[in-house]
């Protein structure tokens, strides 16, 4: 009988050596599944974490990494917070969304007025103040009528979602745009533009925010007294409210934190990467960020490297699918088994295998 | 504009054929969350047994086979995440959303060679007498056979939930999983069996998809389907009763706005479609009786 | 050495795809790219472009090499699979959906030597063609036939996205339905997605509950054929693909995407030095639209009829816009004997007189 005993204290080698373990578990299935499927899996494995960062092209790829791990960064940084106070903002896809509506209507209002100073930055608080805005909705429903804030948020993700499918239809849609959905491209409106700040880079503000976010996530949770409540909140609700932290607040600020990041990322990638609103503009970031947080153990610098091993993942799978021919469908197998691995071995770290005897339970 | 178009009667059969998916789906997720565990990957769950269904069916040549090997598809994935929760500890949110991306590579790998093929046809039970009732012989009594299944679910779980004490157990497990520990309860096994009990379900509502309502094998055909079921169970409050009247509100809007724009009304699509998600809050806020499980989502360890 | 070097060439996208092109001249087979929007296997539109690819490889056996990949999200992540292709050498990239016109166009201006074809868009480049194909023209064929073969007199059309091809298809359809048939009503639902088997399912089962005995669609799956073959006497369409499958009832013809020829050609047209940015619109003439073989469920006369239109049509006798005809409103569209120009056609956005209902905005 194999029972798990509770240590004493986290295992610091374990937070360390899991991951790893993880990935390497992960490649020796992987690559087993893509053998059963006829193609070469040491090949298929460099493909998807070597060639990105090593290989040819390598120049090219880097950056783009920072463009697709920047969203999933941001995003679960600010909803580490809440998970550790144990406040559960599962809806930042909504609140993603919502940002970037936000942003954009503000920056089509103004076309095509050129006022650089002026438009971007109103973006960004717009963007932010979206995504904070929606998730105040289960927010105050959670302090004044005691809602879950899972499932309000939940919720939210889909009204966001045919919200956004409204838009690009309707109030947002280009109307020089030759009577497609979508709305006018930001790319093309300078004031409004999230461009490459150094040419080929990748670096825009939205990456840049997404490092600020982690250098301060860090700060806040091991040198500020909001860190300090937060954890206190999440281990023992009871002991926080004794210590004199509103519980209602918490949430509140959680909440309004991890809302607002997302918000701002919905922004950044709106009026960057993607240019449009349009109807597949979301394409998941929200969740998979809330994948990221648990990954990278909602440390701030455990979810910088999460951010980027997920964005690699990525990329990694289309070179594979492009090089190798492999399915996508076979990608997002080899990504889920990666995920269930790496969720798996963290036991590890709280917790040590016991043989040979038996559990009461 | 020709309102006078909708058969009302019409309307409410293809009502109970259109909720069926979502229906079966949700119900084994009302039992997952009444165990006290949240599992977010319905959606994977279902287009695994959409896959699967389409497979086993083809196969042997049998629907009912079919429904069989969907139930066990998504009982093999829903054991997957029952392990990592439950003995490997995993948090329930993050392991839900990657059982789903899983679910859905896993899928269109299985279907890869059944892309178009039509599984054999799934015949309907004209019930004798009560499908030659005027009114309700119409709407209720000329369906298939996992129409009605999943009624028989529904008041099998009702029952369960209710009457029986395995399910005033489970209820317990979900409730206060310490006090049902400390009571003596092997929480982790029950919680092992409701997690599948809700993934066999999700496999039939996917399945149902992939041989009745298509029928055929299209990669991601489920379309977001299971996490309307998450929606619905929310909206239920937990209980069996008001899980099939918000399944039939949810494929009802669907099935409504097709009709109304098929006679000629122009609608606000969009508006009209996030109206049951609102609902769903509102009847979260105002109905207090939609109290969650108390242990929820929780991670549950018996320590010593 | 690779990786010093590759650094340096990544201070220009544009110099990386020259750096990469004398190693792969020549001999060695050129690399044609297809992005795809869907899954490969999808029994409609991509299915198609992919079957199409695949014809052209096999026209030119070792000269070509086909990189593809599918289910490309229209987005950031679509240009950043453009410009993984033109950095793996491709020459000609072929775009196939609406969503990638603006990735196209940004990635082509970085690489000026990569020749791109972008289908059903409207922006071209010195290095970007677009092309589709006259779909209305099969329309027209297929009004013709619901016209004629409805007996209630209530022809169902299901629409995906509203963008002006559906409206066109719709209009040619409904003109030459009223034409054969002057009872005709045709009752139109848009599902907004262009597939979504559960949803055209429910949106064919509403549309024969309201009397419709003909229905058309615009959408890629076959399950409106299933939920018509159920119902007994119900007529379909084949979409995309012939889905002679449930031929001779109720699928009684098809549209079928042939984009093969116009692939073989853009294909020598690079290899001989000779491709130019163009704007290709062909119909059933050029043989980039075919019209499935007509059933048996169709009595003679009506098939030779609607033959007679498809060869009248083919042979540029006959254009399906042909006044005289109003828009909805009752204004005046097109005068006696006026055919529509394609500047029209391509911005469509209103209903020809006699449809009932709004076009969703």
């Amino acid at each position: 009988m194999i029972t798990l005993e509770r240590r004493p204290q986290p295992s610091r080698a374990w937070s360390y050596l899991s991951p790893i373990l993880a990935v390497l578990i992960t490649m020796v299935v992987g690559g087993l599944v893509f053998a059963a499927l006829g193609k070469p899996p040491v090949e298929a494995i460099r493909t998807i974490f070597w060639d990105p960062l090593f290989g040819d092209f390598a120049g090219y790829f880097r950056p783009q990494l920072l463009v697709k791990a920047a969203p999933l960064i941001l995003i679960a940084t600010g909803l580490s917070f809440g998970f550790r106070a144990g406040v559960w903002n599962i809806g930042a896809e909504g609140q993603y969304i919502m940002g970037a509506l936000f942003g954009a209507g503000v920056a089509l209002a103004f076309y095509p007025i050129e006022a650089r100073w002026l438009i971007f930055p109103l973006m960004v608080v717009a963007g932010t103040l979206g995504g904070l805005l929606w998730a105040m909705i289960p927010g105050v429903l959670r302090v004044r009528f005691g809602t879950n804030e899972i499932l309000v948020s939940l919720m939210l993700v889909y009204v966001a979602d045919f919200l956004l499918d409204a838009m690009a239809l309707g109030l947002l849609r280009n109307p020089e745009g030759m009577g497609f959905p979508g709305s006018r491209n930001l790319q093309q409106y300078p004031s409004a533009h999230n461009a490459e700040l150094i040419a080929n880079t990748g670096l825009h503000w939205g990456v840049i925010a997404a490092f600020f976010a982690v250098v301060a996530a860090y700060i806040l949770l091991s040198r500020h007294i909001f860190g300090f409540n937060v954890r206190l909140a999440g281990q023992s609700p009871r002991a926080a409210a004794f210590a004199g932290v509103s519980a209602n607040r918490m949430v509140l600020i959680c909440l309004g934190l991890s809302g607002g990041l997302a918000g701002m990322a919905g922004m950044f990638e709106v009026a960057g990467p993607a240019g449009q609103v349009l109807a597949s503009f979301n394409v998941g970031y929200g969740f998979t960020a809330i994948i990221v947080a648990f990954l990278g153990r909602l440390h701030p610098l455990g979810i910088l490297l999460a951010g980027m091993l997920m964005a690699l993942t990525y990329i990694g799978g289309e070179l594979a699918q492009m090089n190798l021919q492999l399915p996508r469908s076979a990608i997002q197998l080899f990504q889920g088994m990666l995920l269930f691995f790496l969720l798996a071995v963290d036991v590890m770290t709280n917790f040590r295998i016991r043989l040979g005897r038996k559990g009461v339970a | 504009m020709d309102l006078t178009a909708i058969d009302p009667l019409l309307l409410l059969a293809s009502l109970m054929v259109a909720s069926t998916p979502i229906l079966l789906a949700a119900l084994g997720e009302l039992v997952v969350e009444r165990a006290g565990v949240l599992n977010l990957g319905v959606e994977g769950m279902m287009i695994t047994g959409a896959a699967c269904g389409i497979i086993f069916s083809t196969l042997t040549g049998n629907a009912w086979l079919g429904f069989a090997g969907a139930a066990l598809g998504g009982l093999l994935l829903s054991f997957l995440f029952a392990v990592l929760t439950q003995l490997l500890l995993s948090n329930q949110v993050a392991t839900g959303l990657a059982l789903t991306l899983f679910g859905l590579g896993l899928s269109a790998l299985l279907g890869q060679g059944f892309a178009g093929t039509r599984p054999p046809a799934f015949p309907k039970l004209d019930i004798p007498l009560l499908s030659n009732l005027p009114v309700m012989g119409q709407i209720a009594f000329r369906h298939d056979g996992m129409v009605y299944l999943g009624l028989g679910l529904v008041a099998a779980v009702w029952y369960f939930l209710t009457r029986t004490r395995a399910g005033l157990v489970l209820r317990a497990v979900g409730e206060n999983h310490d006090a049902a520990h400390a009571l003596g309860y092997p929480v982790v096994l029950i919680r092992f069996g409701a997690i599948m009990f809700g993934g066999a379900c999700a496999g039939l509502g996917g399945a149902y998809i992939s041989l009745v309502r298509v029928p055929q094998w299209t990669e991601g055909m489920t379309a977001g389907a299971g996490w309307i079921a998450l929606a619905i169970v929310v909206f239920a409050g937990w209980k069996p009763g008001r899980l099939l009247l918000g399944a039939y509100l949810f494929g009802g809007v669907t099935v409504l706005q097709l009709n109304l724009q098929a006679a000629g009304l122009a609608i606000p699509v969009e508006y009209l479609s996030m109206s049951p998600y609102v609902a769903t809050i509102i009847v979260l806020v105002v109905l207090a009786a939609g109290r969650k499980p108390g242990s929820l989502g929780q991670t549950f360890h018996a320590s010593r | 050495m690779k990786r010093r070097t590759l650094l340096k060439t990544g201070a220009t996208a544009a110099f990386a795809a020259a750096v990469g092109a004398p190693l792969r001249a020549q001999d060695a087979p050129m690399k044609v790219g297809f992005v795809y929007v869907g899954p490969i296997n999808d029994g409609g539109w991509t299915q198609h472009h992919h079957h199409s690819a695949k014809e052209m490889v096999d026209h030119f056996g070792d000269q070509v090499e086909l990189v593809y990949q599918e289910s490309v999200p229209e987005g950031p992540d679509a240009e950043r699979v453009l410009t993984q292709m033109c950095l793996q050498g491709c020459k000609l990239i072929f775009t196939t959906s609406f969503g990638f016109m603006d990735p196209t166009v940004n990635v082509a201006a970085q690489f000026p030597d990569v020749m791109f074809e972008h289908a059903t868009g409207y922006k071209t480049a010195p290095n970007v063609s677009v092309y589709s194909a006259r779909f209305y023209e099969g329309r027209a064929v297929q009004g013709n036939l619901a016209g004629h073969m409805t007996r209630s007199n209530r022809v169902g059309y299901i629409a995906s996205v509203p963008i002006p091809e559906v409206v066109r298809g719709i209009n040619s359809a409904f003109i030459h339905a009223r034409e054969v048939n002057p009872d005709v009503e045709f009752k139109i639902i848009w599902i907004f997605e262009w597939l979504n088997p559960a949803k055209e399912a429910d949106a064919a089962q509403a549309l024969i509950e309201q009397g419709c005995d003909v229905v058309l669609q615009h959408t890629d799956s076959t399950a409106p054929h299933a939920a018509a073959q159920e119902a007994g006497d119900v007529y379909t369409f084949g979409q995309a693909s012939d889905m002679a499958e449930f031929a001779p009832k109720p699928r009684i013809s098809s549209i079928i995407d042939n984009w093969a020829p116009y692939y073989i050609d853009r294909v020598q047209a690079v290899m001989d030095g000779t491709w130019e940015s163009v704007n290709t619109w062909q119909g059933i003439g050029d043989g980039m639209v075919g019209i499935g073989e007509i059933s048996s469920a169709v009595p003679d006369d009506v098939k030779a009829e609607a033959e007679a239109l498809r060869d009248s049509i083919a042979a540029g006798e006959y254009h399906p816009f042909t006044g005289p005809l109003s828009k909805q409103d009752g204004t005046q569209f097109l005068a006696e004997g006026e055919t529509a120009d394609d500047e029209t056609l391509v911005g469509m956005n209103f209903y020809v007189e006699g449809i009932e209902g709004e076009i969703p905005s």
